[in-house]
């Protein structure tokens, strides 16, 4: 899941404090899920910047609405007739939906409202953690289901360093090293013949950008 | 009727002047407003034990009845505040005590959570407060609603009570997702040459 965090209030409305009306568009997937820009959080900026502009005299409307998703243009469709009421839209979706929604609306700006963080998982109430950097070549068989290019402070392939003290990290004692949890998993797994292997510089190639993914027409219609 | 709470703070005739055309019998004009939610199980049952007792305490204080402080949302206590409430409190049972387990746990981080958004907004966070509230403390009760009259007075009015909350924005419904149209009942079904016949004849 994409985890993001919302901008202070300042940062948001310093954006908009000239649009006489505003409308905040929310994403009822994975920010709804982090908190961070679902129908709830959505209708919290738009209270807040109402209180905003109420507070400074500025004539200023925003109205608020929930997409199911706005990385999708199939999602963003019902926005069509909206807009153009609109002098500005204040998206809490993803870096992805953000620029989606600037794209099919390009005659109005768009800005951000959420600062995204990474791709990760719950870890409690309120807490997510990242677990993967999308670096396009998964290697976790082979490291007992723990990336070690995003869990490790280094982003060591070869594990651990000479940091590694008593399973922490050297970098942040409060955390556990990879390649410790690596090397005990792997024993639980009893593959740790898999923890001798040399691996060789990572090949960042292939990671590409800005990438694409799905069959192209041309592909499709290949023999 | 007398009104006693009126002399115990001197600050509210200064801090809040009566509005401009009250009547006589608007009562509160010119006086704070402070909301209270409070829980049915304890502090509403306070607030009710208080009056039975004679307990007398701020006429400012507006009660709102909810079945729990679970219930309690960041959204309804900001509409407190965009409506012109100068303090808000929210009273709940002691820890251990609630009836759904941990609904006030939740309430007090809401709280917690909704000050650093008034902050955020340039509002005092001291305008909103959580208590705890046993059912038989109906003179806690009473205190609570003073304390935060007390403060509403200080910290003066709401600086949203200048402007009217008016329609300055609403949330926007999608339009609802229409299912397909019916197709027509023989679609697909394979017309046998009788049929055929009989519908060019």
């Amino acid at each position: 899941m994409i985890v993001a965090r919302r901008k202070p209030l300042a940062e948001i409305e310093a954006v908009v404090q000239d649009c006489t009306q505003v409308l905040v568009v929310g994403c009822g997937s994975c920010m709804a899920v982090c908190q961070a820009g679902g129908e709830k959080e959505v209708e919290i900026l738009a209270r807040q910047l109402r209180m905003r502009a109420r507070l400074a005299s500025r004539c200023q409307i925003v109205d608020e609405i929930t997409l199911p998703r706005q990385c999708d243009p199939e999602f963003l469709r019902p926005l069509a007739a909206l807009v153009d009421r609109y002098q500005a839209l204040v998206s809490m979706a993803c870096g992805a939906g953000v620029q989606l929604l600037a794209e099919q609306f390009a005659h109005r700006p768009v800005f951000p409202a959420l600062d995204t963080l990474f791709l990760g998982v719950n870890e409690g109430p309120g807490t997510w953690g990242q677990r993967c950097l999308a670096c396009g070549q998964c290697i976790l068989h082979l490291t007992a289901g723990i990336c070690p290019k995003t869990l490790c402070a280094k982003g060591l392939l070869n594990g651990p360093c000479g940091g590694t003290k008593h399973g922490k990290c050297e970098v942040n004692a409060e955390k556990t090293c990879a390649w410790a949890a690596i090397y005990n998993r792997l024993e639980k797994w009893g593959r740790l013949e898999l923890i001798g292997r040399i691996w060789p510089p990572a090949d960042w190639s292939v990671v590409d950008t800005p990438a694409r993914h799905g069959t192209s027409l041309a592909e499709e219609s290949a023999p | 009727m007398a009104e006693p709470e009126r002399e115990s703070f001197p600050n509210a005739a200064r801090a809040f002047p009566a509005r401009e055309g009250a009547s006589g019998s608007d009562r509160l004009a010119g006086r704070p407003v402070v909301v209270a939610f409070a829980c049915t199980y304890c502090a509403y049952t306070a607030a009710d034990l208080a009056g039975a007792m004679r307990l007398s305490y701020p006429a400012e204080v507006r009660i709102v009845q909810v079945p729990c402080t679970g219930k309690i949302d960041i959204c309804l206590l900001l509409d407190a505040f965009e409506h012109g409430a100068d303090a808000v409190f929210v009273a709940g049972c002691n820890l251990g005590d609630c009836h759904f387990r941990e609904g006030n746990v939740h309430a007090k981080k809401e709280v917690a959570r909704c000050r650093r958004l008034l902050r955020e907004v340039g509002l005092e966070p001291e305008r909103l407060e959580f208590f705890h509230v046993p059912a038989s403390a109906a003179s806690l009760f009473a205190d609570c609603a003073r304390e935060m009259t007390k403060r509403a007075c200080s910290l003066g009015p709401n600086p949203l009570r200048a402007t009217p909350a008016g329609d300055l924005g609403k949330k926007l419904a999608l339009p609802e997702d229409l299912p397909p149209a019916i197709p027509p009942q023989d679609l697909g079904k394979l017309k046998t040459d009788r049929a055929n016949q009989q519908k060019g004849a």
